[in-house]
């Protein structure tokens, strides 16, 4: 289906089915449970979800399939969402326009730095994006406040000039964005019995656009480029020595994979129309990272497994406190409970990012293919021992 | 011309920290071919010894004190640190107040414990995998040690102040005839970093230890095949490296209040300052984390700043770019190490 083998396809329509009924599957528990609250299923986190997975399916792009590992990618991500605001302020309150603009733009900065950047490999290059981004936030916190309004982050105020469109509502409120008159924010709620799904517009647009862009990664990875691309990353060398200029490549697949991170900068401002520096940051490059090899770098659906996994953790690990961790260990006696309580303390609630680090660590070390080729082993070992099961009976019948 | 002095002097300050940082990258980075991102942290740690130091120093034990009432009239406690108590009020409070300069002394055997204990437990299984991976895997050990101290001091800055007689400001221009006042504790802590740089250069130029060294730097494994157990030595430079690391965090403390992200902060700028002076150059790291943090400061100068607005935040990276792109080894890098 569309150009895709078997394999793919399948690997598409379990990403669309998960993707399209993620507020039931996010949603396991009953609102008044007590498990309520590892429910992800509100719009917010949902569309955090997606717009990662499509930053990081795009950096993967450039990581997974070149090797170039780039600490600067953020830059691109706030270049979007900058300009996609900009969007809303001048033009119009759709988001089409916006989400526009802010690829196109991003994409122009990407050929910029990645021109730059390119020149060089290995660490350096890693250095030479790092100090780009650092570059551009600085830029954006100082000299560039006319365009990025500094700390306070870019805003939507009420008398911005918007050509197609009013600066205030009837009401004297600032428009809110939209899909051709189909509000993001605008929210459906099914309730069924105890639970509460909600269904969330600006998701779904995300959740769309985050399946044409796996769609277009699978077919990069499929495609005589993705291939040239991964033979720069087993032997640039020897490329160069058959006489093949590898340039035009990794700056191709570099502006493609900025492309995409600006992309989700665009889909994050037309979900909240604000962008800020921090979001340009270094340490926001290096979650990007974090994803993408927490996933499975080099693979398909890793990068959106880690994107999910990580915003997973954020909003939903760091929301358990002392209290709910006493009413799990409840059962165990007091002495007891208090020392596992206190054992698990560092971990949770704010020190999340420490169980993240150390996630983080154990992965590098022990699983570099990620989250995907820990299911892969585990794969194989449940089919092995299945294997022999069959196998023996087979062997032992002749015998009698 | 004062005003050039002064921004020498401010540049000296920064400087010496990124070169001391620098230096111990591009030790372990020189000897083992190892990119540590989690060396800002070390710098971190090192000031969080001090802090702890300091802490320590100043524990106290309460005493009701019949003699004197608080405004209530009842009898006033009164705080007394053990210091106080063992070497007498005068002696102990020194103490107290020589408490950064006290936790040098602490730092070093702390920090090459952990230097060692990073590197036996963790580095040592990342030599033959790629530089990408190295990076990786430091840098979550970094968000690590981040956590942990963030864990047990909490997120907002420490103020640990300098000795009281050195917290003042001095007049460094009386000699010659100018008028240039600046902080007592950042020249102290610019000759704190010349010593420690003279240090690591005279042990890698003028001892056994050092020479061995310096051949294992330049051939691994000539010097393997000689009989001399290479790696053993290595991870004691990683230890010492760490040991300049964290030594200068304890030193900077009086500068800026330590907090748990300080190591990212100058990560960043000194893996720049690294590239620029060239990887694993050791003069190369001191030259340029001097030149860049003397250009920064120029750069912030409000002459300058009026003719290209924003350049006092971008000076490192716009010349870290032109130099990697215009001199692909770095200023002093050495033939052969990490060209491409």
């Amino acid at each position: 289906m569309f150009g895709l083998d078997n394999k793919d396809t399948r690997m598409l329509l379990v990403v669309a089915v998960l993707t399209l009924c993620a507020p039931f599957i996010l949603n396991p528990f009953p609102t008044d449970s007590a498990m309520a609250q590892f429910n992800a299923g509100y719009p917010d986190l949902m569309q955090r979800f997606v717009i990662f997975g499509i930053f990081a399916i795009g950096f993967n792009i450039l990581f997974g399939l070149t090797g170039y590992l780039s600490f600067g990618h953020a830059a691109f991500l706030g270049v979007g969402s900058y300009s996609a605001v900009w969007m809303f302020k001048l033009l119009s309150m759709n988001v089409i326009p916006a989400i526009l603009l802010a690829v196109v733009i991003s994409g122009l900065f990407a050929l910029l730095i990645g021109f730059v950047s390119l020149r060089r490999s290995g660490i350096y290059f890693s250095i030479l994006t790092l100090a780009f981004a650092q570059m551009s936030f600085n830029l954006a916190y100082s000299v560039l406040t006319p365009i990025t309004n500094g700390e306070t982050g870019l805003q939507l105020t009420l008398d911005d000039p918007r050509i197609l469109g009013v600066s205030a509502t009837a009401d004297g409120s600032i428009p809110v964005t939209s899909l051709f008159g189909l509000e993001m924010r605008s929210t459906f709620e099914m309730v069924v019995g105890p639970w509460a799904f909600q269904f969330n517009a600006g998701y779904y647009l995300a959740a769309f656009i985050l399946l044409a862009a796996f769609y277009l990664s699978i077919r990069i990875f499929r495609s005589p480029f993705g291939m040239m691309l991964r033979a720069v990353k087993s032997n640039q060398q020897r490329m160069n020595y058959t006489g093949l200029n590898t340039k035009p490549y990794t700056l191709a697949a570099f502006v493609i994979s900025g492309m995409y991170a600006g992309l989700a900068g665009g889909l994050m401002a037309s979900m909240d129309p604000l962008a800020g520096a921090e979001r340009m940051q270094w340490t926001a490059s290096g979650e990007v990272v974090l994803m993408t090899i927490l996933g499975g770098a080099g693979t398909l659906i890793g990068p959106v497994l880690g994107a999910g996994f990580i915003k997973y953790f954020e909003n939903i690990f760091s929301k358990i406190n002392d209290n709910v961790l006493h009413g799990w260990f409840s059962f165990m006696p007091d002495g007891l409970e208090n020392f596992v309580v206190f054992v698990i303390h560092p971990f949770i609630g704010k020190g999340w990012h420490l169980t993240l680090g150390i996630l983080f660590m154990l992965v590098v070390v022990f699983l570099p293919g990620g989250l995907v080729e820990g299911g892969q082993r585990i794969a194989k070992w449940v089919k092995g021992r299945k294997n022999k099961d069959d196998a023996t009976p087979a062997t032992k019948t002749p015998a009698e | 011309m004062d005003a050039i002095l002064l921004q020498i002097l401010n540049g000296l300050d920064k400087g010496s920290a990124y070169a001391l940082i620098a230096l111990g990258l591009t030790l372990i980075f020189g000897t083992l071919g190892v990119v540590n991102f989690a060396h800002g942290a070390l710098f971190m740690i090192g000031a969080f010894c001090a802090v702890t130091v300091q802490r320590l120093l100043s524990l106290s034990y309460e005493v009701v004190d019949e003699s004197q009432k608080d405004f209530l009239g009842n009898p006033l406690k009164v705080k007394t640190p053990y210091v106080e108590s063992w070497f007498g009020p005068e002696m102990g409070g020194a103490i107290i107040d020589w408490a950064v300069p006290i936790a040098i002394l602490f730092a070093i055997p702390i920090m090459v414990c952990v230097g060692y204990v990073m590197e036996r437990g963790l580095i040592k299984h990342f030599y033959k995998r790629e530089h990408a991976d190295q990076i990786l895997v430091t840098f979550g050990l970094a968000i690590v040690l981040q956590e942990v101290i963030k864990y047990f001091y909490g997120a907002n800055p420490i103020q640990t102040p300098s000795p009281e007689a050195l917290s003042g400001v001095a007049n460094v221009g009386a000699l010659l005839g100018m008028d240039i006042v600046y902080p007592v504790w950042r020249i102290v802590y610019f000759f704190f970093s010349v010593v420690i740089i003279g240090a690591i250069f005279s042990f890698l130029q003028f001892t056994t230890f050092g020479m061995v060294v310096r051949a294992g730097m330049a051939d691994r494994e000539t010097v393997g095949l000689l009989g001399i157990n290479i790696d053993r030595r290595f991870t004691i430079m990683f230890g010492i490296a760490a040991a300049v690391a964290g030594l200068a965090g304890v030193m900077y403390t009086p500068i800026n209040s330590p907090n748990y992200h300080m190591g990212m902060d100058f990560l960043v700028l000194s893996f720049v300052v690294v590239v620029v002076g060239g990887m694993g150059s050791l003069p190369g790291a001191v030259l340029a984390g001097f030149l860049l943090g003397i250009l920064e400061s120029f750069a912030s100068m409000n002459e300058i700043k009026s003719i290209i607005p924003g350049i006092d935040q971008i000076i490192i990276y716009v010349v870290a770019i032109i130099i990697l792109l215009t001199r692909p080894r770095g200023l002093m890098g050495r033939k052969g190490v990490m060209e491409e």
